[in-house]
Parts: structure tokens; sequence; C-alpha cells
């Protein structure tokens, strides 16, 4: 019997995951790039500790945290009836702030990049901040913006430990494939442990051949 | 163009949110139950066709610690008593604690142990004895006391290894990734585990502390029919007669 119901669980956390990352990483990369405050380098290094913290620390904290015996549960539940321990909304919660670096780096960079005089540009011609952000900035970023979403999509599709520690393992809720693989190995389920595995795999590598086809399809119109 | 797009998206993903309904239950069980609770719910919903039972299985203390977290389960079995009762203490459950029977440990092995466990363990050819983490799995614990009264705990210490769970145990045997595991009699007797054709000997009863299952409805599942229906049937007789099969005995 095979199941489908992590592949749609899995398929719904990375799509809700990578929206909203989004929404909060053009501002916060575009701050990142342009304010003049030291306190960016701490803010970027507090974004990027995912990159090299276990999953086990931030799965401990956010279990410790979202717990409604503890203070910001209890609030939480108290004023919005919200409860993210084993819960999907609390694995949202958890990839946003796992998967944070995979998209503020790569947009971060992109602007990093561009010349200054673009700005200027548009400033000089009257534009404002924001319509030089949306017309200007974002569109000559096009690639950067590209590899942000595949590999933040792709990195909490990767998620495990963080998932395993506040998730819980609750069918159509917090059971994601990755999950459902190692429940599967334990139940000695080879064939199906295999089908989640096999999936996993392919699904990696073709993230990572979009990624560099679309780099390298960039350089090469940049070049002409 | 691009905002009607992302709002269908979220229409369509917002129709695979599950309804919580009284036609649902999820339940919380000891690794040990892997097999048998399988049946169990497989009969359960011969008579309940409308019926979603989802089981999560884990180390009963790993469950324990989730559920006294708010972990949104109905049922809690667990392997060992002690923990359905300090939840009953703390005020998150529904019902009693009902003991529905006893569990027993076997050395499993695809050599065979003659019946001499001590001998056995100790053979330079079993490099690797998988056992449950004693600190959240009762089957662990019960390992070491039995490894303990045949008097041979400190000479394998440095052969243990620590599954997750009692079936993560089983697997790592299975797998031939440990020579010997001290695992569950109702993982031993499963299907999936009889067609390796291992060999298992029963750890005699007087060498432990015993295994005594024990279940309890949770206090998120007060209301909840189709809980109450699975807490009785497991008071029956079909379910007893099902236990029985995989090794649980009455105390």
């Amino acid at each position: 019997m095979v199941q489908w119901d992590p592949f749609v669980l899995t398929f719904k956390l990375a799509t809700i995951t990578t929206v909203i990352l989004f929404l909060l990483s053009v501002p916060l990369a575009y701050w990142l790039t342009y304010s003049r405050y030291k306190i960016k380098y701490v803010v970027e290094a507090l974004v990027s500790l995912p990159l090299i913290l276990p999953p086990s620390v931030l799965g401990f904290y956010l279990l410790l945290a979202f717990s409604p015996r503890n203070a910001f549960g209890k609030f939480l539940e108290q004023y919005l009836d919200l409860r993210l321990v084993f819960t999907f909304e609390g694995l949202i919660v958890a990839s946003i702030l796992y998967s944070l670096p995979f998209m503020v780096q790569p947009i971060h960079n992109g602007l990093k990049l561009l010349p200054a005089s673009l700005v200027e540009a548009s400033y000089t011609l009257g534009k404002g901040r924001l319509t030089t952000l949306l017309r200007v900035l974002l569109p000559n970023i096009r690639t950067s913006l590209i590899t942000a979403i595949v590999l933040s999509f792709a990195h909490t599709i990767g998620e495990f430990g963080v998932v395993l520690m506040v998730g819980g393992n609750i069918p159509r809720e917090t059971r994601v494939v990755s999950i459902a693989l190692y429940d599967e190995v334990e139940a000695m389920n080879y064939g199906q442990a295999n089908l989640y595995a096999v999936t996993l795999l392919l699904f990696a590598f073709l993230t990572l051949l979009i990624v560099y086809l679309v780099n390298y399809r960039s350089r090469i119109t940049k070049v002409i | 163009m691009k905002k009607n797009s992302l709002a269908l998206l979220f229409l369509i993903l917002g129709n695979f949110a599950l309804a919580q309904n009284n036609d649902q239950i999820l339940i919380a069980a000891a690794s040990d139950l892997k097999f048998a609770l399988d049946s169990l719910v497989t009969v359960f919903k011969g008579a309940h066709p409308s019926a979603v039972v989802d089981v999560t299985y884990g180390s009963s203390g790993k469950l324990y610690e989730q559920i006294s977290h708010s972990a949104p389960f109905d049922l809690f079995f667990s392997a060992d008593i002690e923990y359905p009762l300090r939840l009953k203490k703390s005020g998150v459950t529904a019902s009693d604690v009902y003991a529905y029977g006893v569990g027993r440990i076997v050395i499993w092995s695809l050599m065979d142990p003659k019946n001499d466990m001590a001998t056995f363990l100790l053979k330079p050819s079993i490099r690797k004895i998988a056992i449950a983490n004693p600190q959240h799995a009762p089957y662990g614990r019960r390992a070491e006391e039995a490894l303990k009264y045949f008097d041979v705990y400190d000479r394998i210490k440095p052969k243990l290894v620590y599954g997750e769970n009692i079936s993560q145990t089983a697997q790592f045997v299975t797998a031939g990734a440990a020579e010997a595991g001290i695992i569950a009699l109702s993982l031993a007797l499963s299907p999936a585990m009889k067609k390796l054709n291992g060999h298992y000997y029963i750890i005699p009863e007087n060498t432990h502390q015993p295994l005594e299952q024990g279940f309890v409805v949770l206090k998120s599942a007060e209301n909840n029919s189709l809980a109450n229906d699975f807490k009785n049937f497991m008071l029956g007789s079909a379910a007893a007669t099902i236990l029985s099969n995989f090794g649980f005995t009455k105390k």
C-alpha cells in the first residue's frame, strides 16, 4: 500500500514556507544590503545560524518555546488560540527559521553585486525606494531570486531533525516524507522506505540541476 | 493574474487540511505494539468502516514527554503502565488506566543462542548487541536488568548499541547491523520478523521487573465517541486474543 499523504504534506509545507519566506526575505535582504547600521552584521550572523547549527539545537529551543507549559507557548494559546508544538503551523514556523539563510543569502548576494549606478540612475529619474526595488533591483537579480526560491523549497523538503523534535510524527499533520521514511525503516518496510528515499533523491538532484542550469544560462546571456 | 493563481494555490492547499471530527482518532503507541496494534486496528475498522485510526509509534518515554507537552493524541498505549499513571496524576487523561498485558523480552539473532544467553552474548562472533535506549524505552531498562541478572552486563557493555525504541532495535538486528538484540516478544512473533528465520530465546521473567503495559484515553478525546469505542474494543475478548497471539500475557 503506497502512502501518498506524506508527499502531499511535504509539498504543502514547502510551498507555504517558501511563499512566506520570500515575502520576509526580500525586505530583510534589502535592509542587509543598504543599511548603514553596524547591527546588520549581527542580524546577518543570526540569519545564517541554521547553516551551521545542528537542527537538534533549533528543535530543542523551539520545543521549549512552543510548549504551552512555557510563557511563549502559553501566550500563543491564550491570546491567539494557536498551538505550535506538534502541529503543522509549528512546522511552518520552524521551517521558516530553518530555511531562512537559503532564501536571504542568494537575494542579499544578488543585490550586493548590482552596480550602485543602477540605484542612482533610478533615483535621479525621480523614482522612490519601493519602485526602485520592485522595478529595477528585483528584475535585475532574477537569477538570484530563482536560486533562492528553489533552494529554500528544496531545503524545507530535506528537513528532518527539526521536524522530528517539534513535529511528533503525526499522520497528515507533521509526518513529512523524511520522517515517514525513518518510520518505515523502523517498521522494516523497506519497499515503502525505498519509494520515499528514491523520490527524495531524484528531487534533490533535479533541484540542483535546475539551479546550476539557471545560473549557467544567465552567465551566458550576460556575456552576449 | 499572479495574485489570482497564488490565491488559487492556497485554496487548493486549504482543502488538504484535515477535518477534525468524531470519526477520527490518533493513537500514540509503544513500538512493541507495532504489529499487534496494526492487527487490532484492522479488526476494529471492520466494525467501524468509516473510522480513521492513525497510530504514531515511538518509545513510551518519548511519547509520554510529547503528551506532557500537549501533543494531540487521543489514546496512549505504553509499554510501562507507570507513564499513563503519571499522566493521570497530572490530569491530562479522560479515563482510567487499563492494564492490557505483560510484555516479554527475548534475545533475537540470526545465529542460534542455544538457550544459553550469557555464553551466547559473550561470544567474540557477537560483536554488537542491540537494546532499546534504557533512558526512555521500558524494554531497554528490562534488557539491562536481565543482563545484570546474568552478570554479563559489564563485560558486554562495550558491545551494546542503542535503538531509539524497541522496533528500531529489532530493525538493527534484522538488518544485520547487530548480531544479536534484546527485543520484544511481540515483535519476534510478527510476520515481518518470522519470515527472516531468526532464532529467539525468551528471557525468564524472574530476571527483570515486569513489563506491565497500560493504556489510557487522553483529555483531547474526552468527547470523542470513537476513542471510547476503541477503549471498549481493547477491553473485549477479540482484542485479548490478538494480544495473546503477539505474546502478551495476562498478569
